[in-house]
């Protein structure tokens, strides 16, 4: 519907729009409440960075001085970034799938599928984080599966490390992944396909060239979604990645609640949400541009 | 002729490759909640799997957990409050922005969307330093301030999606019929958005309930969450009762996760 009122047809459906243009006054209670508790908060997140030292008596950029000349909260920032790509390359291989899967099911299948899609989503953090720990511990599931197959002698090290707390992620992680798919791909016309392959087009061919690139809008959204999510995930990443690893929101809790370095805590914060905001930014650019592919 | 298909090694090949890929994302999802069922209904002390001998007695431990059974209570209550001030505040904007295509309107979807990609964490250290600025004591009221910013979003999607389906002929006849505009809203708007709503309660709800990064900051010693319970617990004895926590809450949360696809559609809401 949105679609079809291009610039050029606005006009008369401009005019038949409700008379009533005092629908924004609606808006006011939100964006009061916004104002105050979260724009001003974050405001004052800023101001307190701002100040050269753990006392507050002083401004300066310290604190920002203090985070960039260290390679170790370099190291932090990178490994955290990094661990969101990896966590999102991953839920889109084994997300893209699923959704295909749910778009070519009959109704009853696809109310099973979607129950089981959603269930992690609706899942407790903790119960999830927990499953994970039962079953990735020294007798955990793997480890036990390992012993006994005769793959490994002793038990292996499974939490604890990185690739434990990817697959953990990716669990948690892959409906903000299949559900914007699904839309994406529920929305293709299977007329395309049919032409394709009445063309001569295999299916991998058909796919690589029609699929794929019409679904780029759903991709681009889940792994926006997938992203944001994963590199902000503080439970999973403490209790799955144990203290070996530090990741970005540790590092902003342990200063804040350990340490009581509001301005270095704060200094962190923005750092990280900066960085996750550009990340994301540069998804919604890939997303706008992937969208005009679309319909040219 | 599109029907005349041969098994070939193209699609042998792809249909293989995509259903296995399915395949394992299927079991990626469900088997952690099942290994959690599994466990705690173990006789045993320790959470090995599969258990050597089963009981319900970390179920029946239950019953004198005050502590979690407390800290359960606040979540409810706060879930409650935090989902019903979201409904009014999250309704309200996505009926003024829903219609518009304007600058402001899609500004103001930007900033009520923003906290579902902002580091929550960041997020709570923002309203730990606002509330103390301003010199509020941490309390329940804070606690549920902290988290009513960060369900409101589900709300204002489910229902801008359902809004989206409402014809804006139907509220132009129902105008040029005579009816006034909160007789066109109970009648017309809100029959169309009442499963975009619920579905947006029902996911603001899950939220607030899970929520720990924004509880940690806020909540004071009364007040403690379970989640945040559960945490603790988790990190330093790994206590079987959490299992039985989590086969509850995973009951509950699948039955009222059939419930709400009955009622509102719940799946077809989140898309």
């Amino acid at each position: 519907m949105t679609a079809i009122t291009a610039p050029g047809l606005a006009g008369p459906a401009t005019a038949a729009r409700p008379r009533i243009g005092r629908e924004w006054t609606l808006a006011l209670p939100l964006a009061a409440f916004f104002a105050v508790f979260f724009v001003t908060p974050l405001l004052l997140l800023v101001a307190v960075s701002l100040y050269a030292d753990a006392e507050m008596t002083r401004f300066g950029l310290d604190q920002y001085i203090r985070f960039f000349g260290d390679t170790f909260n370099l190291a932090v920032l990178g490994s955290t970034l990094l661990l969101g790509v990896k966590v999102t390359a991953l839920t889109l291989l084994f997300g893209y799938p699923l959704a295909w899967l749910y778009t070519r099911s009959g109704p009853r299948m696809q109310s099973a599928l979607i129950l089981v899609i959603i269930l992690p989503l609706l899942t407790s953090v903790v119960v999830r984080t927990f499953a994970w720990i039962v079953i990735l511990g020294r007798d955990g599931i793997v480890n036990n599966l390992l012993l006994s197959l005769g793959l490994a002698e002793t038990p292996l090290r499974l939490l604890y490390t990185e690739g434990g707390l990817v697959a953990a992620l990716v669990q948690v992680q892959m409906p903000l992944m299949v559900l914007p798919l699904i839309t994406t791909l529920s929305r293709l016309d299977p007329n395309l396909l049919d032409a394709s392959a009445a063309l001569g087009a295999g299916p991998w061919r058909g796919f690589l060239k029609v699929t794929l690139p019409l679904s780029l809008p759903g991709i681009v959204a889940g792994c926006l979604l997938t992203y944001a999510a994963s590199v902000t995930a503080f439970i999973t990443q403490s209790l799955v990645g144990g203290g070996q690893m530090l990741f970005m929101p540790q590092y902003i809790y342990q200063q804040t609640i350990t340490l009581h370095n509001w301005p270095f805590a704060a200094a962190i914060s923005i750092v990280f949400m900066v960085s996750v905001m550009g990340v994301v930014m540069l998804f919604n650019l890939l997303g706008r541009a992937s969208k005009g592919y679309v319909h040219a | 002729m599109p029907d005349m298909q041969r098994p070939t090694l193209g699609s042998a090949s792809f249909g293989l490759v995509m259903g296995t890929l399915a395949g394992a994302a299927l079991l990626l999802l469900a088997a952690p909640t099942l290994v959690v069922l599994v466990t705690s209904f173990t006789d045993g002390y320790s959470l090995k799997f599969p258990p050597p001998s089963y009981s319900l007695r970390w179920y029946a431990s239950l019953i004198d957990a005050w502590q979690l059974q407390d800290a359960a209570l606040v979540s409810l209550k706060l879930g409650a409050v935090v989902t019903a001030v979201s409904v009014v505040l999250g309704t309200t904007a996505a009926l003024a922005i829903g219609r518009s295509q304007r600058a402001w309107a899609r500004g103001l979807d930007a900033l009520f969307m923003s906290p579902l990609v902002l580091p929550a964490l960041a997020f709570g250290l923002a309203s730990l330093v606002f509330f103390s600025t301003a010199g509020v004591e941490l309390s329940f009221l804070t606690l549920a301030i902290g988290h009513i910013v960060v369900s409101v979003p589900y709300v204002l999607r489910t229902t801008l999606a359902s809004l989206a389906q409402l014809d804006p002929a139907l509220l132009e006849s129902s105008e040029s019929l005579g009816a006034g505009r909160l007789y066109t809203f109970r009648r017309v708007t809100l029959p169309t958005i009442r499963n975009g709503i619920g579905a947006g309660a029902f996911i603001a709800f899950m939220s607030s309930f899970d929520n720990i990064p924004v509880s940690l900051f806020m909540a004071d010693a009364r007040n403690e969450v379970l989640p945040i319970r559960m945490w603790q617990i988790l990190e330093n004895s790994l206590d079987v009762r959490a299992a039985a926590v989590s086969g509850v809450l995973i009951a509950v949360t699948v039955l009222a996760m059939v419930v709400m696809e009955r009622v509102a559609g719940l799946s077809r809401q989140l898309r």
